[in-house]
């Protein structure tokens, strides 16, 4: 995709359905929305089969109302949770196979840097803890060896939700799950300090309470591995079936993980750090080119 | 194997196992499973939009999104295909991603359940056009399986064996000789018809709000307007 191609053609305006025109219209495309104006244009998702109360849901919405471009965006997911909500929206997105994400990533991007040497297409994984850090390990961690140049999201639930609620490498120390009655044995992986040696340029760790600094985040993460490398955020997006969390309770968890484990971090190597106060200082926002 | 109109019952084998080979050259179609010059493919195909209940066409994103002059060129001659054939309906395919909780049948048609659209609208003949040849082969098998819908493909590259009339390398100028074909058979079999572009979408909104003023509320303005010196406390 490209600006370009976010056009209807002649003719054609009148036998689009509404969705399609206001996305034109009103859409992100093109545009530079705040994440406080969410409401005033057309979202990217909208519909979505996620559980009521589902806090992961409300992370990827926040997510696409995020993207700096949306319309040069490549989305890959895995099995889990997330892809039901990510291929219904309307960003390109590829269904990788359980753990090759950052495999299929690494040989998109690629790609696209040599069919559009003159554009940045920005490649995004957003995948759960079981696709990231348990089965897709290997491949995320040496897509983050070879240093390619895209960005990781992990949305953390603590569990395999889709499958029954089985343990998962980032679960919790001792919590029982129903497949898991025995209660866990070891501690939780630290997925951020592992990005960080394995030579992420920009690490961060989020429960996403505040949709203002989770949308920098994003932002942040995405324009950091286009110039620099790889990218990662640890999101906290709880599974209120398995955890059972009442619905009106989910907001309030997050605020208690982030209270203990989830205190927000970010981490950036000091070329980025450069980068971000130069383009953060200009008043414009323009990006500049490393 | 004779390709024809189903249902040909749940999962039926593809065209192609069943030794059913694409047109050989650009200027061959498929007529029911069988490779003919694409002027008879081009008459068979029209019969069926002026014979058949509720003739609709299928623009895909190829058609549908500005991404190259062809692209353009090609959507002209849609419409003036559509305006030939009497009380056809455009349903776009604008992409394919899945949709839930339910398509809008009467607004759009997604190529992972294209029946709900076909048998919604009880649409006997339609024109694939537009529509990714990968996504176009799966929908085109699911309507031979599950609906009497007589399918043509007019298709930019090599065709599709499971529709029952395909045309190959058809763009622009190929789409108006269609058009020219489906004009001659409409005047043979004597159906009168003033062209006319097709109904807009249903789900577009039928007055534009950005340009609606209080006058067009009419009699009813003044709930919208309250008088000098009026003060509405009371609101629903």
């Amino acid at each position: 995709m490209g600006l370009e191609y976010v056009r209807i053609t002649t003719g054609f305006e009148d036998y689009m359905p509404k969705d399609y025109v206001d996305l034109v219209k009103y859409g992100q495309f093109g545009k530079d929305y705040d994440i406080q104006e969410l409401g005033t244009f057309k979202e990217l998702v909208e519909e979505h089969p996620m559980c009521a109360g589902c806090f992961m849901a409300y992370f990827i919405r926040v997510f696409y109302a995020s993207l700096p471009k949306p319309e040069d965006t490549i989305v890959i997911g895995t099995a889990g949770c997330a892809r039901l909500q990510l291929s219904q929206a309307a960003v390109p997105f590829i269904y990788g196979n359980y753990g090759d994400t950052n495999a299929v990533a690494s040989g998109l991007k690629r790609a696209l840097e040599i069919r559009f040497p003159d554009k940045v297409k920005d490649v995004v994984v957003v995948a759960g803890d079981g696709g990231l850090m348990d089965i897709g390990f290997g491949m995320t961690m040496h897509s983050w060896f070879r240093r390619e140049r895209f960005t990781t999201i992990m949305v953390d639930n603590e569990v395999y939700g889709n499958t029954g609620g089985q343990e998962s490498g980032m679960s919790p120390k001792g919590v029982q799950l129903k497949m898991a009655p025995k209660g866990k044995k070891f501690d939780k992986i630290n997925a951020v300090e592992l990005a960080k040696a394995a030579g992420c340029v920009y690490v961060a760790r989020i429960s996403p309470t505040n949709p203002k600094r989770l949308a920098k985040t994003i932002k942040r993460a995405i324009i950091a591995a286009r110039h620099f490398g790889p990218t990662f955020i640890h999101a906290y997006t709880s599974c209120n079936i398995e955890y059972s969390i009442p619905t009106e309770k989910v907001l309030e968890d997050a605020r208690n993980r982030e209270k203990k484990d989830f205190t927000f971090y970010e981490w950036m190597s000091d070329d980025v750090k450069n980068y971000f106060e130069q383009i953060e200082s200009n008043k414009e926002g323009q990006e500049v080119k490393v | 194997m004779k390709v024809v109109p189903g249902p040909e019952g749940y999962i039926p084998k593809v065209a192609a196992m069943e030794g059913t080979n694409l047109p050989s050259s650009p200027d061959k179609g498929l007529l029911f499973g069988e490779e003919v010059d694409e002027e008879i493919a081009m008459r068979e195909a029209a019969k069926a939009l002026l014979t058949k209940p509720n003739p609709t066409i299928f623009p895909g994103p190829k058609i549908l999104w500005g991404w190259s002059p062809t692209a353009f060129e090609e959507a002209d001659a849609i419409l003036e295909l559509a305006k030939e054939i009497p009380n056809c309906r455009i349903i776009p395919m604008p992409d394919y991603r899945p949709k839930y909780p339910k398509i809008d049948p009467e607004a759009e048609i997604n190529p992972n359940h294209p029946n709900l659209t076909i048998l919604h609208n009880r649409i006997e003949a339609c024109i694939f056009v537009g529509v990714h040849c990968h996504y176009a082969n799966l929908s085109l098998r699911m309507i031979r399986a599950g609906t009497n819908c007589f399918t043509i493909a007019i298709c930019g590259e090599l065709g599709h064996e499971d529709a029952m009339v395909t045309l190959r390398d058809a763009h622009g100028e190929k789409i108006r000789k269609f058009k020219d074909i489906l004009i001659q058979v409409r005047n043979e079999l004597g159906i009168q018809w003033e062209p006319k572009l097709p109904p807009p979408n249903p789900s577009l909104p039928k007055e534009n709000w950005e340009t609606v003023s209080f006058h067009d509320y009419g009699e009813y303005a003044f709930l919208l307007m309250p008088k000098k010196g009026e003060i509405v406390t009371d609101t629903e």
